[in-house]
């Protein structure tokens, strides 16, 4: 069943503390193509604290993430996964497309050029506009955008939601299903309810 | 995806950066300028001394202005989440922040490289040790830039790091001082000076080797 060659991104006995409170204990998951993992729970509950841990940033304090059978420190799960947190990552005083560049130069091309990534994300046009002159929504829509031009499997998303309307919601829904169906993976922290149409959703609750 | 294209990448977004933030270059430049024109006017009318002193001055005055700009390299992108991304890249991280080290060290301390023959004169400093100077600016200033980023990357993570980070790196900014300071001095008297340029030399590229690995791993260890 689990031959080396399947892309698989396994959680197995993740335990988490934080200053002697047990966040999560004995965690286990996998995931597999075409499949979403969202991670439920209360504020403080450790979701961001396990999404830092399936982007390397932290160490767990027991147990192991694995991609496709080996650990995470390898280079080759970078070159696979993107992660979107809190803060955009964008700086506000590029431009939209010199932003998008830079994130290219650092991963290898994906499914879309820059453009047609701005256009998917409804940024037409705001090509030499300064970020810092966007509004927050359309921020966090670039920084969405770079999943998009960079060459992913996993996609880490931390509230993935915030600060954004209900077309750029229902808009970052539709490239999350179409992501899952060209056989991306995602793990994600939301508040808000999604709503992914034919993609299988796994629910991890912490408390 | 090449890590060439990836190390240009990150020295020209941190240029256009600086460009477009201005007071990152001025601000180091302008400490600089000030306090060695306020030597002459504290020491009095003294030029033999001046210019005994000249070279300690230049000096002393390009590792603390080196020192003021180190916090401007990585807190603005750990601040908004930049070094994330740059940390996530599958590039080796060392390449990448020395990318950001060297953008860095154009910035602060190419600048100090282009006014210090302009100060030199100023303070009588003898002009067969000008040439000197320069040299051992543009062998110790990248060293400053290189230490330094150890010193940075391990407090970032820190809201109060400055006195940290001071007590930090001024010990290892010490031998550049004396070596670099020395041979202005020794030039100035006509003396050798071979031993002190190759010191510095050497250790430029050690520093330019060994200094980005433990700059990557104190970043990582200051995002968890």
């Amino acid at each position: 069943m689990t031959e080396p060659s399947t892309t698989l991104l396994e959680g197995v006995r993740l335990s988490c503390m934080r200053d002697d409170r047990i966040l999560f204990e004995e965690l286990d998951f996998s995931l597999k193509p075409g499949q979403v993992l969202l991670l439920e729970g209360k504020n403080g509950s450790g979701k961001t604290s396990l999404l830092r841990i399936l982007c390397g940033f932290r160490e767990p304090d027991a147990g192991d993430v694995r991609w496709c059978g080996e650990g995470i420190s390898g280079s080759q799960y970078y070159a696979d996964m993107a992660y979107v947190g809190h803060m955009d990552g964008i700086k506000k005083e590029l431009t939209v497309h010199e932003n998008l560049k830079v994130s290219l130069a650092l991963s290898s091309a994906g499914h879309y050029s820059i453009q047609q990534a701005l256009d998917k994300v409804k940024l037409t046009g705001y090509d030499d506009a300064l970020v810092q002159s966007l509004s927050a929504g359309q921020k966090r829509r670039l920084s969405l955008a770079r999943l998009l031009i960079t060459h992913t499997i996993v996609w880490i998303l931390d509230e993935p939601f915030t600060s954004l309307d209900k077309q750029g919601i229902a808009l970052i829904e539709s490239l999350m299903v179409e992501h899952c169906t060209n056989g991306g993976m995602i793990v994600l922290t939301s508040h808000h309810d999604i709503n992914l149409q034919g993609v299988e959703i796994q629910h991890i609750p912490l408390s | 995806m090449s890590l060439t294209n990836a190390f240009f990448a990150i020295i020209r977004r941190d240029l256009v950066l600086a460009l477009r933030r201005r007071s990152e270059i001025a601000n180091p430049l302008l400490f600089f300028v000030l306090v060695i024109t306020l030597f002459p006017l504290g020491i009095g009318a003294q030029p033999q001394l001046l210019s005994a002193i000249a070279p300690g001055i230049i000096w002393v005055s390009a590792l603390l202005a080196a020192m003021l700009s180190l916090d401007s390299l990585f807190r603005s992108d750990f601040d908004d989440g930049s070094l994330e991304q740059i940390l996530l890249s599958p590039h080796p991280a060392s390449v990448l922040v020395l990318g950001k080290i060297i953008a860095h060290w154009l910035v602060t301390g190419l600048p100090l490289l282009i006014i210090a023959p302009l100060l030199a004169i100023f303070l009588g400093l003898p002009s067969q040790s000008i040439g000197i100077l320069l040299l051992t600016l543009l062998l110790g200033t990248p060293v400053l830039s290189l230490i330094g980023a150890i010193g940075v990357a391990l407090t970032v993570g820190l809201r109060r790091g400055g006195m940290i980070l001071s007590l930090l790196v001024l010990p290892l900014y010490v031998p550049v001082l004396i070596f670099a300071s020395n041979a202005v001095d020794m030039a100035g008297s006509g003396l050798p000076i071979h031993a002190q340029i190759n010191i510095l030399i050497a250790i430029l590229l050690l520093t330019l080797v060994l200094a980005p690995w433990p700059t990557a791993a104190a970043l990582k260890m200051s995002m968890s």
